[in-house]
C-alpha cells in the first residue's frame, strides 16, 4: 500500500457494485465489483474487448452505454444518476485513452470553468497550471495551445495529468495512460500520480492492456478483466504473472465457464470503444 | 414589372447632386422600373427568402433623416477608438463626416463621393453595370454614396469607420461605399450597418472595393441589423498585381440579411483573402453569395466562411471558385463550416469549382453538423456545465476565422457580439 493521505481530508471511496452494461445491445459488461479507496492504486487489466475502455467511461457518463444494473457510489453519491460533469464535481475524474482535440478552447479556460461550477476557488488557475506543468515536465508553451490540438500522443497524457494535479479529484480513472507514452513520460506522470495519492489521497483505478504502466506506477491491488468480469484478484504479482503468461488461461476458464452457463443470454462481447491497435 | 409606387424616376432625380448624378439615377431608375424581382428558379437566388420581399411596402427617394449620430451607434463608435476617420450615415444621408487633418494634408478622401475629385467615373468602376434589379435600385436610389480614396503610398494607420444606421420605419435605404487604395496604399476600413429591432426596413448597400498594385485592402463589415430589417447587400473588389484584399464579415442580426461576395483577382499575383463569421438566432436568415474569380496567372484566394445557426435560424452559402483561362498558377480554397444548434435550426452549404486551367491548386470543403459529441463529452468529464461547454465549443469554433479579423478593435467587437449570441453578455448595439 502507498503511503497514507497526509492531509486531514476524510478518506474516500469509489464502490462500484453489479456493475452491467451494454453498448448497441450488446452487454460489455457483467457484473463489476470493485472498492477503490482513497490513496489505493487499482490496476484493471485484461485483454482486448474485454470491457475496459467500458467501464472507465460507464463509470465518468460517456453517452452511448447503457446501464442495465447494478451500481457506482463515490461517498455514497449515487455516480450513475448524475450528469457527467457533476461526477467530476462529485470527485471523480478520467484521464481519457484518446484526449478530445477541441479547437479554439484552452485549458485555461476549461479548469476555470470546472472549478467556478464546482464552487471552489479559481485564483491562480494559471499559476497553478504553470506548477503542475514544471512538476510532469510539460512543456509551458502548450498551455496556451487549444485543447490538445496538434500535442503529441504523451503530451496529451501529460495534459490529462496536468489536469488532475489542477482538480486534485478524489479519485481517478486512467483508461490506458500509457498509450502513446514513451518512456520518460511515463515515468514523469506516473510519480506525478504516486505523488497525489500521498499528498491528496488520490484513489487510482488504472486500466490498462499491458503490465509496461505498471513498472511505474505501482499497483495495490491487480484484477483481472476478462468479457466484462472481474476472474481474478491479486497484488502486484499478479501483474508479473500476467506479464509472462499472458490472459490466455483466464480467457480459457472463461470459456469452460460460459459453456457451463449457456443460455445465459449474453450477446456479442466485442467493446466498440477497445483499443484495436493495442 | 415591379410595381412603381416610390420606385419612380422623379423620386430618384429629387435626391439632388450634381447634374451627371441625377442623369445616372434617373437612367438606372428607368431600367428598374422594366426589371423584374428575381425568383428562386435562379441558382445564386436558390435558397433564398426573395419571393417573400414586398418591394412596394417600403419607400423609395428622399426623407428627412434626422441629424446627428444616432444614440443606437454610440456604443459600437466607442469600441472604435483611435480612428483615422468616421462617416455617419442616417437613413441614406450623411450626418457626420470627419477625417484627421494629417491624413487630408496627404490626400486622403473621406465622406461624399459627388463631390470627389473625378467622381462621375467611380460609382461603378468595380462592380460594372448593374446585373440585376437591386443594383439598378442602388443606381438610381443611393442617396449619399460614400468615398474612402488613399493616394498611392500612402499608408493610413488606423481605422475608417463608415457607420450605417436606418431607422424610419418602412423606408428602403441603399447605401453606397467605394473603397479605392491607390498603389502601395494601405487602407482599414471598418463598415457598419445597424438598425434597431423591431422596425420594418429594408437596406440594399452595395460595396466596391478597389485595391491598386501592390495594394493592401483590408476591409470588415459588421452587420448588426434589426430583427425586422432586411437586407440584400452586394461587395464587389478588384484586386491589381501584387496586391492583397482582406476582407472579413461578421453577420448577426437582420431578419433577412443576403450578402454577395464578388471577387476579382485581376493583377498577376494578387491575393484575396475572403472571410465570415455569422450567427443565426430567432427566425431569421442570413444568406451568403460567394464568387472567388481567378482572372490572372499566380492568384491566391482563401476563402473561410463559419457560422452557427440557432433556434429556428436558416443559413444558406453557395461558392463559385472560378478559374480563367489564363489563370495558370491559381490557388483557391473555399471552406464553408456550419454548426447547428438546435434541432430546428437549418444551414444549407453548397461549394462548387469551375476550372479553365490545368496549373492549378484548388480544394472546398464544406460541412454541416451538430456540435461535435466527444468535444462535448471532453469538457463535461473535465466538470464543465453542458451550457457552458457549448459556449466554449462554438466560441472556439469561430477562433480560427475570428483570427483574420485585420481591421482593429473589429475583432473584439465580433467576440463579444458572439457572446451575446450564445447568451453570455448583455447587448452591445441596436
Amino acid at each position: 500500500m502507498n503511503t497514507l493521505p497526509l492531509n486531514t481530508a476524510p478518506a474516500s471511496e469509489l464502490r462500484i457494485e453489479g456493475l452491467r452494461a451494454s453498448v448497441a445491445g450488446n452487454v460489455i459488461l457483467n457484473g463489476i465489483d470493485l472498492v477503490v479507496r482513497s490513496g489505493e492504486v487499482h490496476a484493471v487489466m485484461g485483454p482486448n474487448g474485454s470491457g475496459k475502455s467500458t467501464l472507465s467511461h460507464v463509470i465518468a457518463g460517456r453517452p452511448g452505454y447503457e446501464v442495465l444494473g447494478g451500481t457506482v457510489t463515490l461517498d455514497g453519491v449515487d455516480l450513475l444518476s448524475l450528469p457527467a460533469w457533476e461526477r467530476s464535481r462529485a470527485g471523480l475524474f478520467l484521464a481519457m485513452q484518446y484526449p478530445t482535440e477541441v479547437p479554439g478552447v484552452s485549458l485555461e479556460e476549461v479548469l476555470y470553468e470546472s472549478l467556478t461550477a464546482a464552487g471552489r476557488p479559481r485564483d491562480e488557475v494559471r499559476e497553478r497550471m504553470v506548477a503542475e506543468a514544471g512538476r510532469i515536465g510539460f512543456d509551458e508553451r502548450f498551455l496556451s495551445r487549444p485543447l490538445n490540438v496538434d500535442l503529441s500522443g504523451g503530451e496529451k497524457k501529460r495534459n490529462e495529468t496536468l489536469q488532475l494535479g489542477v482538480l486534485q479529484p478524489k479519485i481517478a480513472i486512467l483508461d490506458e495512460l500509457d498509450s502513446g507514452l514513451d518512456v520518460d513520460a511515463l515515468r514523469d506522470v506516473s510519480r506525478r500520480i504516486e505523488q497525489a495519492t500521498g499528498e491528496t489521497g488520490l484513489g487510482v483505478l488504472a486500466i490498462t492492456h499491458y503490465s509496461r504502466l505498471l513498472h511505474e506506477l505501482r499497483p495495490d491491488f491487480v484484477h483481472v478483466l476478462v468479457k466484462g468480469r472481474l476472474v481474478a484478484e491479486g497484488g502486484p504479482e499478479l501483474a508479473v504473472e500476467l506479464e509472462q503468461t499472458g490472459y490466455a488461461q483466464y480467457i480459457a476458464d472463461d470459456a469452460a465457464n460460459t459453456v457451463a452457463s449457456a443460455g445465459s443470454g449474453l450477446g456479442r462481447l466485442d467493446d466498440p470503444f477497445a483499443d484495436h491497435l493495442a | 414589372m415591379i410595381p412603381l409606387s416610390t420606385m419612380n424616376p422623379d423620386r430618384a432625380a429629387a435626391l439632388g447632386g450634381p447634374d451627371w448624378l441625377q442623369q445616372r439615377r434617373v437612367a438606372a431608375a428607368e431600367r428598374a422600373a422594366a426589371s423584374s424581382l428575381p425568383s428562386t428558379d435562379e441558382e445564386v437566388w436558390r435558397y433564398s427568402r426573395i419571393a417573400d420581399l414586398d418591394l412596394s411596402r417600403f419607400s423609395f427617394g428622399a426623407i428627412d433623416a434626422a441629424a446627428g449620430v444616432p444614440e443606437g451607434l454610440q456604443a459600437l463608435l466607442d469600441a472604435v477608438p483611435d480612428r483615422a476617420g468616421l462617416v455617419v450615415v442616417r437613413d441614406g444621408r450623411i450626418v457626420h463626416s470627419e477625417l484627421e487633418p494629417r491624413w487630408a494634408a496627404k490626400g486622403v478622401v473621406l465622406g461624399d463621393l459627388s463631390a470627389a475629385e473625378g467622381a462621375e467615373g467611380i460609382l461603378g468602376s468595380v462592380a460594372g453595370e448593374a446585373t440585376d434589379l437591386f443594383g439598378q435600385l442602388n443606381d438610381a436610389f443611393s442617396a449619399d454614396p460614400v468615398l474612402v480614396r488613399v493616394p498611392p503610398g500612402v499608408t493610413v494607420e488606423g481605422p475608417m469607420v463608415v457607420a450605417h444606421w436606418t431607422e424610419t420605419p418602412s423606408i428602403a435605404v441603399l447605401p453606397r461605399l467605394v473603397v479605392q487604395a491607390g498603389a502601395d496604399a494601405e487602407v482599414r476600413v471598418l463598415d457598419i450597418q445597424a438598425s434597431p429591432d423591431g422596425v420594418e426596413v429594408l437596406v440594399v448597400p452595395f460595396v466596391e472595393l478597389d485595391a491598386g498594385s501592390a495594394a493592401r485592402l483590408h476591409y470588415c463589415n459588421l452587420q448588426v441589423l434589426g430583427d425586422r430589417t432586411w437586407q440584400i447587400a452586394s461587395q464587389s473588389s478588384t484586386v491589381a498585381a501584387q496586391a492583397t484584399l482582406r476582407s472579413f464579415t461578421g453577420a448577426f442580426g437582420g431578419e433577412y440579411a443576403r450578402l454577395r461576395t464578388d471577387c476579382r483577382l485581376a493583377g498577376q499575383g494578387s491575393t484575396g483573402d475572403l472571410y465570415a463569421a455569422y450567427f443565426g438566432t430567432g427566425d431569421q436568415t442570413l444568406d451568403f453569395r460567394t464568387f472567388q474569380d481567378h482572372a490572372a496567372a499566380d492568384t491566391t484566394s482563401t476563402l473561410l466562411f463559419k457560422g452557427a445557426v440557432d433556434d429556428r435560424s436558416r443559413s444558406v452559402y453557395t461558392g463559385l471558385i472560378q478559374v480563367r483561362p489564363n489563370a495558370r498558377g491559381t490557388n483557391a480554397f473555399q471552406t464553408n463550416r456550419n454548426v447547428k444548434l438546435s434541432p430546428d435550426a437549418w444551414a444549407e452549404s453548397v461549394p462548387n469549382l469551375q476550372i479553365e486551367n490545368n496549373d492549378v491548386h484548388c480544394s472546398h470543403a464544406s460541412t454541416v453538423g451538430p456540435i461535435d459529441e466527444d468535444q462535448r463529452f471532453y469538457l463535461e468529464s473535465r466538470g464543465v456545465p453542458p451550457e457552458v461547454a457549448e459556449r466554449l465549443i462554438v466560441s472556439g469554433f469561430f477562433d480560427d476565422v475570428l483570427a483574420g479579423v485585420s481591421v482593429p478593435f473589429a475583432e473584439s467587437i465580433m467576440r463579444d457580439l458572439l457572446d451575446v449570441a450564445l447568451g453570455r453578455a448583455p447587448q452591445v448595439a441596436g
